[in-house]
This record gives C-alpha cells, structure tokens and sequence, in this order.
C-alpha cells in the first residue's frame, strides 16, 4: 500500500516500512464514516438538564419546549425521548443521540420510575444483541447507552434516597457521570462540602461510577494534569447558559444577576468547561467500556438465561402437553358414557 | 438589648433527633418586635401619619444596618403605614379618622373639652406588654432548602438549629417526625414567645405518598387540644395557644410549575391553616425566570384552588383589599437566607458571598426577603393569628361540636342528608 501523500512525511530511510502511518489510516477511516455517540440524561425536573445539553453542544434539542402542570403530572409515567442530531466539525461528523427522560421523580411515588429506563437500556442492548447474531452485520447501528448523565440536586445534603437507588440499579448496565446541577446556587465551600459528601455517600453504598483512566506514562505532563485535576473535581458543579451576555466588552455565555454575572466557561465559576473536556476526550473511552464491560456483562447473562430457560420451558412442555392429552381423553370418555347413559334411559321411556 | 431565654423544647413525637440536644447558642439581636406591637392596637399611630403607603416593597429602606443590627426609626415610621386595622373587639376610639361617612361616631375635634378616652390605648398597651405575645410557626420542606437558616435570620437569632452544621450527622428520617422548639425573644420591652415546628423527612422518601398526615394531625391536634381547654368548666385565664398560626411552605427552585406533592400538601392543608408559599434558594434565578416561575405558580395555585395567606376571602374593607392585593401579587416570595456578614460598600451585610458578586439577603433588589419578614413579622403576624383564631379553629370547632353531637343522638355524621331522607322513608310507610 503506497500512501502518496505521505511519502513526503516521512523520508525513505532504510528499514522503513510504512506501518507508522496505519494510524493516519485509521484516523481518515473513521473520520469517514462518522462518530456515534448516546447520552442519556436522568434527574429530577427543573434542574437544568436540556440547558446543559444545548450549551455543552451549543444547539438547541429542544425548540418547543412544553412544561406541563402539575395536575400532568400525577398522572404522567416516566417517558424516553430521543432525539438525534449531526454535528460536524472540522469535517468530523458527529451523530449524537440525547435520551432524555422526563417524568423522572416526579410522582408522589417514584418507586417505578427508573424501570422505564432499565427496560430501554436493556432493549438497547438486547437489539444490538440481536444485530450481532444476525446475518448481515455490515451495517449494525449503535444505539446502545454509552454515557448517562445523573444530576443531583444542588439544594439537598448530598444524595438522596432516590439517587441511591437509581444508580444502585443501573451502575452495572451504564457508565454514570454524576453532575451536579445549578452549581450557582452554592458557595465555593458548599460546594466542595456537597461533593465530598456525594464521593463519600457513593463509596458507602457501592455504587460503581465512571472513573476516568489514568494517562499512559508516556503521554506529556500537560495532558496528565489534566487528567489528575479532572479526577479530583468529580462530581462536576456546572452551570448551562446560551444567552450570551457582555462583560467587560465581550460577548460571553452566562447568566445575569442584579448581583453579578456567572459565566459558563469560567473555570472558577463552574466546571462546565471540565465536564466537556472530559466527553471529548473521553469518548473514545466511554463506548469502549460500554462495549467491553457493560455489554459483555448484559450478553452473558442473556445467553445463560436464555439457555437455561429452553431447557425448563422443554421439560415443562413436555409434563404439561402429557397430562393436558390424558385429561382432554379422560374428559372425551366421560362425556362419551354419559352420552350412552341418556341414550338408554330415553330408550326405555320410548317403549 | 434582647434576651432570649429559651423555655425548653418540646417534642410531640419521639424521634432519634440530633437537631435536639443541647440548645443552640443565642446571641443578641434585634429583629423589631415593636411593629409588632402596632400591628395589636394600629390607633397609636399618631393621625399624621395615618396614609395608607401603596407601595409595600419600599418600605424598607436599602440602608444596611448598623452595628449593634438595630433598625432605623425611619424603618418603623413607614411600616405603620401599612398596618392591618381594627383588631377584633378593639372599639375604634373616635380619634381615628378611619372613615369620615361613619355615623354614629363622634370626631375628636367635636368634642367641647378632653374626655380622656385615648387613656384606654395606654392602658391596653401596658397589659398587653405584660402578658407578651405567642406565635407558632411551622416550616415544611424537603431537607437542604434553608427553612432553619431561614428562621434564623427572620428572627435574627439562632432559634433552628441548622443542619449544615460540621457536627451535625443527618440521617433522612423514614417518617415525617414534627419537632418544636420553644424561645421567648424580647426587644423594647415587648415579649414573644416564639416556636418554631419543624419537619424533618417532609418528601424527602422515594415514595412520599401520605407525608403529610402526620403534620395534618398534628394542626388539627393543636387544635382540639384548645377546644377542649375552653370547654372546660374553670377556664383558664390565658389559654396556652399552639396552634399553629402560620405554614411557611418551601418550593424549591426549579423555575418550572408546582410539582404534585407541592400541590397535594397545599391542597389539604390550605383548609386547615394559613400557608405562605415561599421560592427557597432563590439565588439560582435571575429575574426573568423568576417572575415566569412566579407567573406558573399563581395559575397553578389557582387552577387548583389552594388558597394561600392572605385568601381573598378575609379582606375586610378596601384598604385591606389593596394592601393584600399588592401581597398576593407577589407571591411567592422568592427568599435567599443567610446568617453570614460581609462589607460591601464599606458596610456589613447580611449576604452570600460568591466568585461573581454578593447576594445581599436584605436588599430588595436581590430577593425578598425583607417583604416575608415584613409580612410575617411587622404588618401581618397579628393578622395571622386572628385569620387562624377566627376562621380555621372556628371551622374546626363547628366540626367538631356538630360531630359531638350527632354522635350523642346515635346518628352518623351526615346526620342532615340521612335526616331528611329517613323521614321520607317513614312518611311514606304511614
């Protein structure tokens, strides 16, 4: 394989064999076909979610937005909303697909609402599953959850009781990025308060959230700061905005108070700006472990269940089909000798 | 200047509490009880300065406090001017001009020579004075929206113990368990005996079905406990009063609607006892949102048909009617609670302070904080307590004299629908 273009790079030395530039191949491949990539997003109503999701991508999901009353929902269940849009930069394309979840800890009783997500997650799954084992594998869409966004209320103690139990269930189905929400509602030792606590709550009950991977020793100072200093701020304080506001002559994203303006990209604000580092940079990562951990994981255990369901449901048939015969034979001789026994007493009368 | 002794904490319910314990530090401040005091008998107002003033979020004066945290004379002289008038039972005395086509009464300057009637104002002002004032005030919430510290600074005192202190180890209760704290808070001589009830555990569950039962019975506890005191034979002179006179209700700001557990616990308990929405941390909106916010939370309140404090229904003449309407506009007040100082400007504030500016807590043109203390404290508290001698117990007395007595002829409740059907039953077996 001669690589015209690069022979300019990298001069005809001896022993060159040309390999150094398979990642170029790569990298020209993918930029080919594309990125996909789903976030979900999951917290309580009125935190902010869908103005997260517009700044961190700088579009708008969500154009007509309705808010529904109250008396909605009572009666509302947890709803899945995906929407799906391209993003392209610098001639990447980027197909993102943001699964939001409205209704969530809504109810008076939110004892259901995350079985509505489990089953998507694990319907997900279950269709790339599916995909896999079938014929034509060439085209496999990838809709599996690769990244969940949990917000936390910045208004509580730390975790709360619904929390714990959301993220109890899913830890093991999905990577959880705990954020928490309206970081501007907190003072700096408030918040770093409320995430020590948040680390703390979520060692004690066990729940797996996802670490970020240390850097390679052989990746420059630079960027492994970056990763120590991204490690040490989870869980993120951010704060979403698109309306652009002037300060000291520029035009920045933020949001205005009588007291002040807080700016989004303000690494001393918030950490929107680390949060986003992190999804970039970490994308790569995020699908690979949702692909080698999270998928094997759910594989396994379908293909166990599976197994050993045919096995019982075989079993099961056979028992139930032999006795659901003989009954249905007992019942035709019963209904046969009855019918001999009127016969006769009406034979009799006759005469 | 004030002196708190605390009277001792009460509990209704047993509960593994570490908000009780030993009682929390009480300093001295001030938090102007002597508006109380013109909310109880409005005609000492001098006649000059009887307006009534329309504009109830000025009455403030921006003018950060000094440092032993008194407040201004100039504070006082414009909150009379929004008093609630005519306490019950209080006869007008002639000098007051409330409304000149008044027959019947005769006007001070008619009178040939000085009779002494205005006497009577001192001799109320004294008794009152001695006996003090009582007023109960229950916060409910779910856990971290503020209603200790928001306690703390209305009343200028460490009255709640709040549960973001470093020692405090909170543990969310599995039940709603209501606990009250007693303190007597003096200023200018006039005394209040102040308690505070709290909820811990209000909504804080996964599943918060029927949370607010337990704060259900106990209002109507408080009361049937007062009913059964003045049915007694010897009646004491001063009954001890714990009902509940007003429910500060705390909505978190979300800047969308009322969620249904706002709306279920409004609804019930609208009937029962005065409730003052209030948007809490409020320091998360900016103004637009928060008028939006508001804007949501009035249509929801009204499509319900929750009736908050002050109800429509209990304006008694105009000025009430305006004064009130000028309130309901602006609820709920959006508060941010704090009991930090800081200098801005070269004066210590009460206020939060951030990487983008100083949320000060008494500044009107950060949040409202200085209209919900007027409301509760200076213009209305007197207000408060009447809307809930007059018309919640009374409610509540009716109800439960006509089920007394329906249970003592051995008829069921509804005994007026059974009644009359039963005599159509008879009539039609004659």
């Amino acid at each position: 394989m001669s690589q015209s273009g690069e022979k300019g790079k990298f001069p005809e030395t001896a022993g060159y064999v040309g390999f150094a530039n398979l990642p170029n191949q790569v990298h020209r491949k993918s930029v080919k076909k594309g990125f996909e990539f789903t976030l979900m997003v999951v917290g309580e109503s009125g935190l902010g979610k869908s103005t997260l999701i517009n700044s961190l991508f700088l579009t708008d999901l969500y154009p007509e937005r309705y808010i529904p009353g109250a008396a909605e929902k009572i009666e509302r269940t947890v709803q899945i909303e995906a929407s799906t849009v391209e993003i392209e930069e610098r001639g990447v394309k980027l197909r993102l697909t943001v699964v939001d979840t409205p209704g969530y800890g809504d109810a008076i009783n939110s004892q259901d609402c995350f079985k509505t997500i489990i089953q998507y997650i694990d319907n997900q799954f279950e269709r790339y599953l599916h995909d896999e084992s079938g014929l034509n594998r060439r085209h496999i869409v990838d809709n599996r959850v690769h990244c969940c966004f949990y917000f936390i209320s910045p208004f509580g103690h730390g975790l709360k009781p619904l929390d714990v139990e959301f993220m109890k269930a899913i830890h093991s189905k999905v990577n959880i990025v705990p954020v928490i929400a309206k970081a501007d509602t907190l003072t700096l030792r408030e918040r770093d308060r409320l995430k020590r606590r948040i680390l703390d709550e979520i060692g004690e009950h066990g729940i797996r959230i996802y670490q970020l991977p240390d850097a390679d020793s052989d990746e420059d100072e630079e960027f492994k700061e970056q990763t120590r200093v991204l490690k040490a701020s989870i869980p993120f304080a951010v704060i979403g905005s698109n309306q652009l506001i002037e300060v000291k002559g520029k035009k920045i994203r933020g949001r205005l108070y009588p007291w002040g303006v807080v700016e989004v990209e303000n690494p001393e604000h918030n950490d929107f700006l680390k949060l986003r580092t992190m999804l970039v940079t970490h994308m790569q990562d995020l699908q690979e472990v949702t692909q080698d951990l999270h998928y094997e994981n759910f594989r396994s255990e379908r293909l166990k269940r599976a197994g050993s369901n045919r096995v019982v449901e075989e079993e099961v048939m056979d028992k139930d089909q032999i006795l659901m015969e003989k009954e249905a034979e007992l019942r035709r001789m019963q209904q046969m000798i009855a019918q001999m026994q009127a016969q006769m007493k009406m034979k009799p009368g006759d005469d | 200047m004030l002196t708190l002794q605390p009277i001792g904490q009460t509990k209704p319910k047993s509960m593994p509490g570490s908000k009780q314990g030993h009682l929390p530090h009480l300093p001295q401040s001030a938090c102007d009880l002597s508006g109380v005091w013109h909310t109880v008998c409005p005609c000492l107002r001098k006649l000059s300065a009887f307006e009534v003033n329309s504009d109830l979020t000025t009455n403030v004066s921006i003018k950060p406090l000094t440092s032993d945290l008194q407040l201004e004379v100039e504070v006082e002289a414009s909150v009379q001017m929004e008093e609630r008038e005519g306490e019950d039972g209080v006869e007008q005395p002639p000098l007051c001009p409330i409304d000149p086509n008044t027959q019947g009464i005769i006007k001070g300057r008619d009178l040939f020579g000085y009779v002494g009637i205005e006497a009577v104002l001192d001799q109320m002002r004294r008794k009152t004075m001695k006996a003090g004032f009582e007023f109960n005030i229950m916060v409910v919430g779910q856990s971290g929206l503020g209603k200790s510290t928001l306690v703390n600074t209305l009343f200028k005192s460490k009255v709640s113990r709040k549960s973001c202190t470093p020692n405090y180890e909170e543990k969310i209760s599995k039940t709603v368990n209501l606990q009250s704290i007693c303190h007597v808070i003096e200023e200018k001589g006039v005394k209040m005996k102040l308690t505070v009830i709290d909820t811990p555990g209000f909504g804080d569950q996964i599943n918060n079905e029927n949370c607010w039962e337990p704060i259900v019975k106990y209002v109507n506890e408080q009361y049937e406990k007062y009913l059964r005191e003045e049915q007694h034979v010897n009646r004491k002179r001063r009954i001890p009063d714990t009902r509940v006179h007003c429910c500060v209700y705390f909505l978190p700001a979300t800047g969308h609607r009322l969620r249904p557990i706002d709306v279920e616990f409004m609804k019930r308990l609208g009937h029962i006892v005065s409730i003052v929405p209030v948007i809490a941390k409020a320091d998360t909106l900016t103004m637009e949102e928060r008028l939006e916010f508001k804007q949501r939370i009035r249509q929801d309140l009204e499509a319900n048909g929750i009736r908050v404090y002050p109800q429509k229904e209990y304006d008694e003449d105009a000025e009430d009617r305006i004064l009130n309407d000028k309130i309901r506009e602006n609820i709920p007040f959006a508060v941010v609670g704090t009991d930090k100082e800081h200098q801005v400007n070269g004066n210590k504030v009460l206020g939060r302070k951030t990487k983008w500016g100083i949320i000060e807590v008494e500044n009107v043109a950060h949040c409202e904080f200085a209209n919900l203390r007027d409301l509760l404290i200076r213009s209305h508290l007197q207000d408060l307590k009447d809307v809930t001698h007059n018309i919640h117990y009374e409610t509540y007395r009716v109800r439960r004299l006509n089920e007394s007595n329906a249970n003592g002829l051995g008829l069921s409740a509804l005994s007026l629908e059974n009644g009359t059907f039963d005599k159509n039953e008879a009539e039609s077996q004659l």
